[in-house]
């Protein structure tokens, strides 16, 4: 079964979030120097959506960022980088393919499922197939991993990995792995970054659905007012902790991603001499901390601790207050872009 | 968030193994990346998920002590899974894993499936056909 070694030398940078940190560490890796705010930026990573028809584990979905995979897409394009994507029938030939393309020296990035990776503690490891790590080398029976979530690089056992790229469910990911195989070098970072931006004014401010963009908290914020009511003590509480799992567990760099846009904004404006971004950041941050504010009011709910004065219908006002903000912060935005 | 606000509200749910990074401002106005090992809200909503976990597999623990259910649905809420996930893990659908829920269908596994079983749950054989007293 053992292989022979193989080490990519590959530079590891710790990140929030997995699809940004993959996708940051992966251009350093060729040359395009990319921070992880930036390739979240330039991949129109924020968003907002919640879905009453969509359930996971009986919960609606709630989202602070576009779909998995679609941060990828959108960077790649804006930036003519030429990734190749595979997916596969069985877990021999995913692994036989990955060590294919190690063997070329090339670090690969895929989809794992959190569950069933040994290395994540206990705690963090429910089914959710849309992990994305890289691989950049093997010794003997075990694989290095760069986790960009963890501060450091890792290993992992073959079997352990077969099974974690072929994990059943939603989405069925058999074996999906990628790596960039052109990545131009000369690069306008600041075009792409407005591009990005545009994009994430526009879907914030101007979806016309109830349930995306900013529009979207506003419809959270009238359903969060009935939870109670509607799905009992505890099925509310369940529903409030989901929403703070959404918006600051492993993954989001704090407050759904807002910090991580506002660094973005803040990083487009010093490239783009457009020193007005600085207050856009800087109000987005205020925004932000008010998003932590919710989380943290909606952590004494859930609990049973909380003060009199916090009830679903004091969460529903901030939330409402949150989804008004927003939406005004957006065409704002939207306005000094165009 | 500023830098010194990032909180570090230890739960052990990390268990010592990494710190996470969140995005906050430093003294010169620039984000940067600051570790952190938990913050309360996240912990007390991610140890809220666990027990609802945790009761489900309990309370099926006890359905099959007292025969109700098969071991293999102790096994399969364990997992977390419900009998569609299983069924693809396994090759099956979701109504033939229900009818192996039930002691009589479980008694009626032969050994193959047994084995299909006890590997898409990580287990043993032997541990398939247990639950913990």
């Amino acid at each position: 079964m053992s292989g022979k070694d193989l080490l990519v030398p590959f530079d590891h940078q710790q990140s929030a979030h997995c699809e940004s940190g993959v996708l940051s560490n992966l251009m350093n890796f060729h040359g395009l120097k990319v921070s992880e705010p930036m390739a979240f930026g330039i991949g129109s990573g924020l968003f907002y959506s919640h879905m009453p028809f969509l359930k996971m584990n009986g919960i609606p979905v709630t989202s602070y960022r576009i779909l998995p995979g679609w941060i990828f897409d959108r960077f790649s394009k804006r930036l003519n980088v030429r990734m190749k994507r595979n997916k596969f029938r069985t877990p021999q030939q995913a692994m036989d393919e990955l060590d294919a393309v190690l063997e070329k020296g090339l670090p690969v990035g895929m989809l794992t499922s959190v569950f069933y990776l040994p290395y994540l503690p206990k705690a963090f490891r429910f089914h959710f197939n849309g992990h994305n790590i890289v691989v950049f080398g093997r010794e003997g029976d075990e694989y290095l991993v760069s986790d960009p979530v963890m501060d450091g690089t890792t290993r992992i056992h073959r079997a352990a990995l077969m099974r974690a790229r072929f994990a059943k469910g939603m989405p069925n990911i058999r074996g999906r792995m990628y790596y960039p195989v052109e990545v131009p070098q000369d690069v306008d970072l600041v075009s792409a970054g407005m591009k990005g931006l545009k994009r994430t004014a526009r879907d914030m401010a101007n979806t016309p659905l109830p349930m995306f963009g900013a529009k979207g908290i506003g419809f959270l914020s009238k359903k969060l007012r009935n939870y109670e009511k509607d799905l009992g003590e505890k099925g509310a509480r369940a529903a409030l902790g989901n929403l703070i799992r959404m918006q600051e567990e492993i993954g989001t760099g704090g407050a759904g991603f807002r910090f991580m846009f506002a660094a973005f904004l803040m990083e487009l404006g010093q490239k783009a001499g457009r020193p007005e971004f600085r207050d856009h950041a800087l109000r987005m941050t205020a925004i932000g901390d008010q998003w932590r504010d919710f989380a943290y009011e909606a952590g004494r709910l859930c609990k049973g601790r909380a003060e009199a004065h916090i009830t679903y219908a004091s969460l529903a006002d901030k939330l409402r207050d949150l989804g008004v903000q927003e939406t005004h912060f957006f065409k704002d935005l939207a306005r000094s872009l165009s | 968030m500023k830098k010194e606000e990032v909180p570090q509200d230890d739960a052990n749910l990390l268990e010592g193994k990494f710190k996470v990074v969140k995005y906050a401002l430093n003294d010169k106005g620039e984000f940067e990346k600051v570790p952190s090992v938990g913050w309360e809200p996240e912990n007390v909503a991610l140890e809220q998920a666990w027990d609802v976990v945790n009761e489900k597999v309990e309370s099926t623990r006890r359905a099959v002590l007292a025969g109700e259910l098969s071991p293999l649905a102790y096994h399969m809420e364990k997992n977390m899974m419900d009998p569609g996930l299983l069924g693809k893990h396994v090759g099956s659908s979701a109504r033939r894993v229900r009818k192996h829920l039930s002691p009589k269908g479980f008694a009626e596994l032969d050994k193959d499936q047994l084995v299909r079983y006890a590997e898409a749950l990580l287990i043993t054989v032997d541990e398939l056909k247990t639950v913990p007293q």
